[in-house]
């Protein structure tokens, strides 16, 4: 573990870009064949589950610690972070380390682990408290309590593989799609050094979009862009190879089973084709409320008459391989004709749906379609370069989205709640409530939204000003105002507040408003009428 | 009870002193320099002598005051007073009172690891002893501050390696000289913030001379070449980093212990030194002094206080003092929200 833990210290020192890539790369460069992939499937999150539950975790240390279990959780209180606290407390202060567990080593005992019995995984962790320091011991704490993250993004990752290979970064990007187990892997089958081999399940990298920050003038004639709707459903990749069929979020996630709907595609869809479309829940030609379909998400067992009252479909955006052959060099224009002639031929289905053309006759009247989009059941337009490519990840210019304005409504902060890792022992997580009558109800919560000069003024005001602590929530007076931005409104039963809001997040802190000043929860019911997706 | 809190501070009745109080007093007996315990506007000091340079720059060259030498006695209406090294800064004193046999001792700030400067911590017998608990958590166990000056030492030859100067932000008072003592006082590539240059003057005159050249307007980039400089920490950010090209910044608190802050001040480094007590430190103080009852201030005070009651079976209470820590204030910032 020593090359990863050196790794992991070269990384966590710099807060450049480039050095990280460099650390990695010559880390691969010097590390053992079979340690290569554990490092890189833990550098992108690919990790162990955690084979302990937290609360057996905590009795060991405090009995090992020979401290009250109080003071352990106290103390993660502040750290905000189980791994580091256990590391903290139990570490010795000198740097002595009896340390010569392989990468692959340590991530094959952590996932034997899970079968032990509980004596036996106890007696395994405290040998490993007893025999590590420093770094390692936070690493192997981390691992353990299933919460290990590396300040790196996935395309760091990919660009240091690249590098270390001397391959295209794009390629590597392909190879590390969907999900994969290092345990079932070697680094030469994942990384072949000849050609480009990628197994038929895995799925293109998503192109994705940048939201529009220029002018919309600077994009020339809305003539050479193709505009479409934005939807607010599961982005997705709908594979057919060898005749098998797979669906693949944006998120990487395989959801074929799911979607039991798309079986039916298999007879349907020639062999080597690749569909990128917006999966959502449709009835009568038009989208149902994103609440719909998170129900059906969260579902283990679907009915036959849940999936009557909730039918998905995909909305056809891209056409990226056809009849076996890669399309995503081609511009848009020859793939959507294609995908439009593709989904014509599919005759007595109404599961695949195209995409619709939105024609304006200037960026004025494209403009005023975005400021209503909630009328039109979509989030805001699509902006896509006639010919365009299928890029790999997101790149400037091609494309970009234009979404709508958020709505918005002004809240007093209730409670606030200590965050974790970076934000930890600082209040970032806040409740927020408008008025019933001369009652503040909970509506939101939010994490982001605030500058960290603006978090710590906050965090300050906070702690000065708590009514009461429950653990690591505090209730504070009833003050501050914040204007929260939300993507969507929909009725719950759930919340005492009777809506539930789509990504709520904190827009501006008003300082300038009296707590009186905030909106109502009739102010929220009025939204839900116009606007219920 | 010899000493209890009242509006302006620590107060000892019997003989009408405070220690360390927050509003102006007629007068104050003083534990160590830093802003939170030596304020101004009171109408007497009493201090230890090192203390004396930093009353002048900070309270006024003008000021009311006496000096004391550790271990010397001052009587006041029958109560006998006397500082002993704390350990904490230059100057920083325990205080000791003694009234018909009834003995309490202040310790203002302090810590029990030798940082080749400050003299070091002296155990006291008392009664009563009141504490600081700024690090009083089990999460928070430092090393000895002298491994660290190693530690920056590496760190400042591996960024020259590299051609990049190094910036170690510290508290101009205390830190700043403990890391300069370390250093060869032929080293002529040491520069510093005129916040530690003015200290640095100022100690001067008690009889420490520490390394480093006064950072002024006319410095610019071409006078720093792998240099190693030493600034307060509310210069993260602000232009006058601008100077120093290509540059590290580490940061020493006892804070970075934790990542989060650590990630969340922005730094290359983080170098866990403190001039408090860590949690093994307070405990073997409290041990040490043999007190019975522990009056538990700044820090983490209500976990603190459970734990000497639960594990040391001491009678051990809360003392709601007005002293803050003045890592933490550098660390966030100052400014607060009205």
């Amino acid at each position: 573990m020593d090359g990863f833990s050196k790794l992991f210290e070269a990384i966590d020192g710099t807060t450049k870009t480039n050095a990280k890539i460099d650390a990695i790369a010559s880390y691969l460069d010097q590390a053992i064949e079979a340690d290569k992939l554990f490092a890189i499937a833990l550098l992108i999150g690919n990790k162990p589950k955690r084979p302990v539950k937290t609360t057996t975790l905590r009795e060991w240390v405090a009995d090992y610690t020979q401290l009250p279990l109080w003071l352990f959780e106290e103390c993660y209180y502040v750290v905000g972070d189980l791994g580091e606290t256990i590391s903290l407390m139990i570490s010795q202060i000198t740097d002595q380390d009896s340390d010569s567990i392989s990468l692959k080593e340590l991530f094959e005992l952590l996932v034997e682990l899970q079968k032990y019995d509980v004596e036996k995984q106890r007696e395994v962790v405290e040998t490993f408290w007893k025999n590590l320091s420093g770094t390692p011991l936070y690493l192997f704490n981390k691992m353990l309590t299933g919460s290990f993250r590396i300040g790196v993004s996935k395309k760091i990752v990919i660009k240091a593989i690249a590098k270390h290979l001397n391959k295209e970064e794009k390629n590597i990007e392909h190879q590390m799609m969907g999900v994969w187990n290092p345990l079932e892997h070697t680094f030469k089958d994942m990384f072949p050094l000849e050609g480009l081999e990628v197994a038929h399940h895995i799925p293109y990298p998503f192109c994705l979009a940048y939201p529009l920050d220029i002018d919309y003038d600077a994009l020339g004639p809305i003539e050479n862009w193709f505009l479409e709707k934005k939807l607010d459903g599961i982005r997705g990749q709908i594979i057919c190879r060898n005749n098998e069929l797979f669906i693949w979020s944006r998120g990487e996630d395989l959801l074929t089973d799911k979607f039991p709907e798309f079986e039916v595609l298999i007879h349907m869809l020639p062999a080597g084709t690749v569909l990128d479309g917006e999966i959502i829940p449709w009835k009568d030609g038009l989208p149902l409320p994103f609440s719909v379909m998170q129900t059906r998400i969260g579902r283990k067992n679907l009915s036959v008459k849940f999936l009557k009252e909730a039918p998905l479909i995909m909305v056809c955006y891209d056409l990226l391989e056809f009849e076996g052959k890669d399309l995503r060099e081609e511009p848009l224009s020859v793939r959507r004709k294609l995908l439009e002639q593709l989904i014509a031929d599919l005759v007595h289905q109404d599961i695949l749906v195209l995409s619709e053309r939105m024609h304006f006759d200037n960026w004025e009247a494209a403009g005023e379609f975005r400021d209503n989009a909630r009328n039109y059941h979509c989030e805001g337009l699509m902006l896509k370069a006639e010919n365009s490519i299928y890029n790999v990840g997101r790149k400037k210019g091609g494309w970009w989205k234009w979404k709508t304005a958020p709505l918005s409504i002004d809240g007093v902060m209730l409670y606030a709640q200590s965050g974790h890792g970076r934000r930890a022992n600082l209040f970032t997580d806040y409740t927020f409530a408008v008025w019933d009558g001369d009652q503040l109800v909970p509506f939101a919560k939010a994490y982001s939204g605030l500058t960290d000069k603006e978090i710590g003024s906050l965090d300050r005001w906070i702690k000065a000003n708590t009514i009461e602590k429950f653990g690591p929530v505090r209730s504070v007076k009833p003050i501050q105002v914040f204007e929260i931005g939300f993507e969507g409104i929909n009725e719950s039963s759930r919340h005492k507040s009777g809506v539930a809001l789509r990504f709520p997040r904190i827009l501006r802190w008003r300082t300038d408003k009296e707590p009186k000043q905030a909106n109502t929860k009739d102010d929220l019911l009025q939204l839900l009428k116009l606007f219920e997706s | 009870m010899l000493l209890e809190v009242n509006d302006f501070g620590l107060y000892c009745k019997q003989a009408d002193v405070y220690i360390d109080p927050w509003r102006p007093v007629k007068r104050a007996l003083i534990t160590h320099g830093h802003a939170d315990h030596m304020r101004w506007g009171n109408q007497y000091y009493l201090v230890h002598k090192d203390t004396v340079p930093v009353l002048k720059v900070r309270i006024g060259a003008d000021v009311n005051f006496e000096s004391v030498s550790y271990g010397e006695v001052k009587i006041i209406n029958g109560v006998k007073f006397s500082y002993h090294p704390a350990g904490h800064i230059l100057g920083s004193s325990q205080i000791r009172c003694e009234y018909k046999g009834e003995i309490w001792v202040v310790t203002g700030d302090y810590k029990l690891h030798n940082d080749g400067l400050s003299p070091e911590f002296e155990p006291v017998q008392c009664h009563h002893f009141v504490t600081e608990s700024t690090f009083g958590l089990p999460i928070y166990e430092f090393k000895s501050p002298l491994l660290i000056f190693d530690d920056i030492k590496n760190y400042w030859a591996e960024n020259q390696k590299n051609k990049e100067n190094t910036i170690i932000l510290c508290y101009s008072l205390g830190k700043a000289q403990s890391i300069l003592n370390q250093i060869d006082e032929n080293t002529d590539n040491v520069f510093l913030h005129g916040a530690v240059a003015n200290l640095n003057e100022s100690f001067r005159e008690v009889g420490y001379n520490f390394v480093g050249e006064r950072i002024t307007g006319a410095h610019n980039k071409d006078h720093f070449d792998k240099s190693l400089i030493i600034a307060p920490p509310s210069v993260l950010g602000s232009a006058w980093m601008r100077k120093f090209g290509n540059y590290k910044v580490a940061f020493c608190s006892g804070w970075m212990q934790l990542r989060g802050a650590k990630n969340r001040k922005g730094v290359d480094k983080g170098f866990v030194f403190s001039d408090h007590c860590d949690f093994s430190s307070l405990n073997n103080a409290v041990k040490m002094s043999g007190a019975e009852h522990v009056y538990v201030t700044h820090g983490y005070e209500t976990q603190y206080a459970q734990w000497l009651r639960e594990s040391m079976g001491l009678d051990a209470q809360i003392m709601k003092t007005l002293y803050s820590d003045e890592e933490m204030m550098q660390e966030e910032g100052k400014e607060t929200l009205e």
